[in-house]
């Protein structure tokens, strides 16, 4: 039997990127985060000799990124939302280059300085862009703290493969709570590197350049094809979500991260007034699971769409179920949770009334 | 090509070999092969190709192509990557230093360097330029300061002097309106993770001597592992200065020398 540990969010994570082999952590203190940054520059060097830098500021933090992960090594960063607003240059340019690395964001309510509790006010932001021109991150939503843990490394296995950023959006409470994980086994840090990375150029190859440069108009519309295709691909082979009780539901609540399993419990409530309520659970937010979304809203009547935010991912919910069924929204902001009693209350005033 | 031609070439070719004093015992400058064949979009008459091939030069003599990464940020030199044959990385603008350190921590092993203007290392970079050095990073960080930013065409740079011209100081640079000229060169040799820190200039045979000996340095120095080197190339920019390449080299030295002296500000073993 595994060794199961009691442990927060955020120091899960950080250990679970030891656990990883990660090469190389920059980053800048910000809460509800800092615990990462915290743990790693106490644990990770005399374990795996993992570097770990503390930046001058974020904007620093994501362009140390930039240049290490353009070594070919494991890298990876985290901030909260202020934080990742200022990284967004840098990560365009991570896009762009197409280099592997993962960020984190323990998203804080928004929009401005905000506050420190949990919000996902910053869904568009990972998923739409959030910095200038056309790229995707590949966007990852744990909704536990094993979660936290087991996105690390996946997020390193998904950033290799598609040489392509890979953000965590996770949020304040969920780093911030305590829960029992299972910690994976200690994996090597990098050894070889990948043959586009820039770390001297020997006389057997031409020489590596990473940029996103490339002025001659048909020359940058290649690039953008060649992420678009990329992206595409990644939409065919990527998705992934979590179906609660969706088999013969009428209702589906539809959220991502902790907010899924708060409907969870709104679902089990409804489910105990004989009211049949699924919960779908996209946990890639890009690749965002349209296809699987659309198919419920054949069996379904309605979706209230719960999110900590004014309805972001709503949007794209609503385009994977292209008008077949009403889509509601429920939203909390300014860092406040929404409770399962709500959720059921405004499941009930949408949808039960006309069902009945 | 008709058989005449061919054998005329050919006639012509003999003169001149026979003739041509472009023997390998006369041979007094080859280019180096850290310099590739593409010809640099710079300018006629600025400074960035000589520097350019300073640090091609240092890297052949040095035999450290294979274990030299280099970052050059937007501006002029943004190409960079074209004209050496080394691996290369292209930053964001002012963000070189803190690129170099992501690459020289995870691979504390290799040659790093950074190659920035004024505008990218002493205006929207200042915060990375400075805390790269204070915490002392053994990377090689090359400043070119032509008091101008090029590539945008003209217009005022941190390092611009007091009444010169900009395309956004059509009335020469006021104090009282933009501040003066940020000596950042002289700032960052007070801290203590400068290991050394020197300006040169490219302007004369001589220079250009002491320039490429600053370079070697500051590639030399990063094997110590001591801190970082900081090399400030004072340099022109005659297209945007609005003069031909020898009078903007003699209006550096009129004006520029007298506000940026040449010389080290910092030595290993002195002053410390």
């Amino acid at each position: 039997m595994k060794e199961l540990k009691l442990m927060k969010g955020n120091e899960a994570l950080a250990e679970a990127a030891i656990l990883a082999g990660c090469d190389g952590y920059f980053g800048y203190p910000i809460t509800p985060q800092s615990e990462i940054l915290e743990y790693l520059a106490l644990e990770a060097k005399k374990r795996t000799g993992m570097v770990v830098l503390q930046a001058e500021s974020e904007v620093a933090a994501i362009n140390m990124i930039y240049g290490a992960a353009g070594t070919g090594k494991k890298v990876m960063t985290s901030s909260s939302s202020p934080g990742i607003s200022l990284m967004q240059e840098g990560i365009s340019y991570i896009a762009c280059a197409e280099l592997p690395c993962l960020l984190v964001n323990v998203v804080r309510g928004g929009p401005g300085l905000g506050t420190i509790q949990p919000s996902q006010g910053d869904y568009f932001q990972a998923v739409k862009g959030g910095g200038h021109g056309d790229y995707k991150l590949i966007v990852l939503a744990p909704s536990t703290v094993q979660e936290m843990v087991d996105h690390v490394k996946l997020g390193f296995d998904l950033a290799f493969k598609w040489r392509n950023p890979v953000m965590i959006l996770t949020d304040g409470a969920l780093g911030q709570m305590m829960e029992k994980v299972q910690l994976p086994a200690q994996l090597p840090r990098s050894t070889e590197a990948p043959s586009w990375a820039t770390v001297g150029k020997p006389k057997t190859r031409e020489r590596n350049i990473l940029t996103s440069l490339h002025i001659q108009p048909d020359k940058m519309q290649d690039i953008n094809l060649h992420l678009q295709k990329k992206y595409s691909d990644i939409e065919k082979e990527e998705i992934r979500f979590e179906k609660y009780e969706c088999d013969d539901a009428e209702i589906i609540l539809v959220a991502f991260g902790l907010v899924a399993r708060v409907c969870q419990k709104a679902a089990q409530f409804a489910r105990e007034k004989g009211i049949k309520v699924g919960v779908f659970r996209p946990i890639t937010l890009f690749p965002y699971p349209y296809k699987e979304l659309n198919k419920l809203a054949d069996q379904a009547k309605g979706i209230l769409t719960v999110e900590m935010n004014a309805g972001q991912m709503v949007e794209d919910v609503r385009l994977a179920v292209n008008g077949k069924i009403p889509v509601e929204f429920l939203g909390r902001m300014g860092g406040i949770i929404p409770t399962p009693e709500e959720i059921l209350h405004k499941l009930e005033e949408k949808f039960v009334g006309e069902m009945v | 090509m008709n058989e005449k031609t061919m054998i005329e070439e050919q006639h012509f070719a003999e003169i001149i070999a026979e003739e041509s004093i472009c023997t390998n015992e006369n041979l007094v400058f080859e280019k180096t092969n850290i310099l590739t064949d593409t010809p640099m979009h710079y300018c006629p008459g600025c400074g960035h190709g000589v520097a350019h091939r300073l640090i091609a030069e240092a890297i052949a003599e040095l035999n450290i192509q294979e274990k030299t990464v280099g970052v050059a940020p937007v501006g002029c030199s943004v190409f960079m990557y074209n004209y050496l044959d080394i691996d290369m990385t292209e930053a964001p603008h002012g963000r070189a230093s803190a690129v170099a350190t992501g690459i020289k921590r995870v691979l504390p092993d290799k040659y790093v360097f950074s190659y920035q203007g004024d505008g990218d290392l002493a205006a929207i970079g200042t915060g990375e330029t400075i805390h790269t050095c204070n915490r002392g990073e053994n990377i090689l960080i090359v400043f070119i300061n032509n008091g101008i930013y090029g590539m945008t065409g003209g217009q005022m740079a941190p390092t611009t002097l007091v009444g010169m011209k900009s395309t956004t100081t059509p009335f020469g640079r006021e104090v009282e309106v933009m501040g003066n000229p940020l000596k950042i060169t002289e700032l960052i040799a007070q801290l203590p993770g400068v290991y050394y820190c020197t300006r040169v200039a490219v302007n004369t045979p001589v220079n250009v001597r002491k320039a490429k000996k600053a370079i070697l340095n500051g590639f030399k120095y990063q094997e110590l592992k001591k801190g970082l080197s900081f090399v400030e190339i004072v340099s022109n920019c005659p297209s945007n200065w609005k003069m031909t390449p020898v009078d903007s080299n003699k209006w550096m030295e009129e004006n520029m020398l007298p506000f940026y002296p040449l010389g080290d500000l910092k030595v290993p073993g002195k002053g410390e």
